[in-house]
């Protein structure tokens, strides 16, 4: 068997065995958290790093996610129409971001993303008849796929494993295929992209959009999570957070968001319990990462340990 | 029948005018060199007959057909290749990634998300190929970050002549580059089938004179003179304008 693989078998079963030796429930729940936040950098990725399109709305379409799944299951509906109408829906929010974001490019680009997503918390907040306001919405229980119930935490860290799993098999697909190719055509040379016959307009909406529906499953994971969704989810902070994973981790490399998602995540639960001012610690560390690893944490941690493999020698 | 014609062609930036009635054109098979001091607005034709620029007024037919209101992207598809004066190729990709990244312009499998780039025999082969006509073959696997600018400039080449275009537009193909290199890329030129028509810009007479047939001498956004080689520089506002005599 080839190296790349058995490393992947052996991270794969490292994965799986999380609630056997992370040593308690509360740690498998962060376990799930890196997970679902990592699925969504993953897609934030897609239009960062290989699209070179830097959104700051991405909290927008993870929140339209998580409400339209709690919406459809407030109204008595099933699981499966809860989590596939949330999908659904953002996808058609993503068109429609992504539609209005291509009007701009480079700042425009960014500013537009930032309205957008501050509508979605407008929205959220103000609109209380429909998101309930400032109280959020609760959803009663979680899905029971195959008869499985996801109730315990480790049953919802494995769910989430196996979505995470198909996700970044997603990624790994795209980035080799001839479309990954032609999205990181248009993020390094449009114009000639664009002379060579492709679409750039179109190449971009859809990378927005595929980037949007990964956004979609990590806000329905983040539902089902929480079982609570409020207008926290969707405000301005959260997509600078998840826009700083994919920044911190490396962005345009597979492991990159899944790195930053872990770092965020840990700090935010673990080192928040030890160190009140957490916030300053974090912001620290992205400092000390800009600094030493303006690539980010795994690009960079590669260049080290070549550097320090060529000394050893 | 023309290979590419130009009719009362204008374009204007603000108030200056960059094309003005430019009339122009190119037989089959035809070598055409364009030639002008600095701000003539030689590029500027080449990115108007491409649909880089939308033109104020006038026509472009590609073989007959009327291309003016054809977004630039498809005018790739229909046998419209271009290099370009500063070097306009993908840095972070190898050389072979580039020239396949040109092969799939034109391809379908451009969008398909599902399948890997590399296992994709007939585009990968069709891409060595195109390495080797330029002579860059044992350079495939190199990141282009990390050749020289001569070498970049045959990949320039490359990347037009990898969509086997009917019509391939040479902006400035010799610029920065040595005597040395410059013959290299005039015979590369030169060796180019008939079948493919070639306008070349060039600011630098003496290289490309040998390889043109007919010369269109632009000036401040205008034709002054056309006509063959031996005509062209034999004529007194060509010596006056470009000769600076």
């Amino acid at each position: 068997m080839k190296p790349a693989v058995v490393a992947v078998a052996v991270a794969v079963a490292v994965a799986a065995a999380v609630p056997f030796w992370v040593g308690g429930l509360y740690y498998v729940n962060i376990a799930s958290q890196i997970l679902l936040y990592a699925i969504f950098a993953l897609g934030i990725n897609v239009l960062v790093g290989y699209a070179g399109l830097v959104s700051l709305g991405h909290a927008g379409l993870l929140g339209i996610a998580a409400y339209a799944a709690a919406r459809i299951l407030g109204g008595g509906h099933g699981h499966l129409a809860g989590v596939v109408g949330g999908v659904a829906v953002t996808l058609v929010a993503s068109g429609v971001f992504a539609a209005l974001a291509l009007r701009g490019s480079g700042l425009g680009f960014v500013m537009i993303t930032v309205a957008l997503g501050q509508i979605v918390w407008g929205v959220a907040y103000r609109w209380i008849s429909l998101t309930n306001g400032d109280n959020g919405i609760t959803i009663q229980g979680r899905p029971r796929p195959f008869g499985l119930s996801l109730a315990s935490p480790p049953a919802f860290y494995w769910a989430t494993l196996a979505v995470f799993l198909v996700a970044l098999g997603s990624m790994a697909v795209f980035v080799r295929s001839p479309f990954g190719a032609s999205v990181r055509g248009t993020r390094d040379q449009p114009r000639r992209m664009n002379a060579l016959g492709y679409h750039v307009w179109m190449i971009r909406f859809l990378a927005f959009v595929f980037s949007g529906f990964w956004s979609g499953v990590a806000g329905v994971l983040y539902l089902y999570y929480n079982q609570f969704v409020s207008p926290q989810a969707v405000a301005l902070t959260a997509s600078a957070e998840a826009l700083l994973m994919v920044i911190a981790g490396g962005t345009a490399t597979l492991l990159g968001p899944i790195a930053g998602a872990a770092l965020v995540v840990v700090m935010k639960n673990v080192a928040s319990a030890y160190i009140e001012r957490w916030n300053f610690v974090l912001g620290a560390i992205f400092v000390a990462i800009v600094v030493f690893m303006p690539e980010g944490l795994v690009p960079g941690t590669v260049r080290l340990a070549r550097w320090a493999l060529a000394r050893g020698r | 029948m023309s290979a590419l014609a130009v009719r009362g062609l204008d374009k204007s930036f603000g108030g200056l005018r960059v094309t003005s009635s430019v009339d122009l054109e190119v037989e089959p098979g035809e070598r055409r060199l364009i030639i002008g001091p600095n701000g003539a607005g030689k590029t500027t034709l080449f990115n108007l007959i491409t649909g880089e620029l939308r033109p104020d007024r006038g026509a472009i037919t590609l073989f007959d057909r009327d291309i003016t209101r054809i977004p630039s992207r498809r005018r790739a598809h229909l046998g419209l290749a271009r290099t370009y004066q500063i070097i306009t190729l993908f840095p972070r990709e190898t050389l072979l990634g580039n020239v396949t990244l040109s092969l799939l312009g034109l391809s379908r499998l451009r969008w398909n998300p599902c399948v890997a780039l590399r296992r994709q025999a007939g585009l990968v082969a069709r891409a060595h190929e195109v390495l080797a006509r330029v002579g860059l073959e044992s350079l495939a696997e190199r990141p282009l970050a990390q050749t020289s600018y001569g070498e970049r400039r045959r990949v320039e080449i490359a990347m037009a002549l990898a969509q086997r275009p009917r019509i391939l537009l040479l902006d400035e193909p010799f610029a920065g580059l040595s005597t040395e290199e410059r013959r290299d890329v005039l015979r590369l030129v030169a060796g180019i089938p008939r079948e493919v028509t070639i306008v070349m810009i060039e600011h630098d007479m003496d290289v490309a004179l040998d390889f043109a047939e007919r010369i269109t001498v632009l000036h401040f956004g205008e034709v002054v003179v056309e006509g063959t080689r031996a005509e062209v520089v034999a004529h007194p506002r060509t010596r006056e304008i470009y000769l600076g005599e």
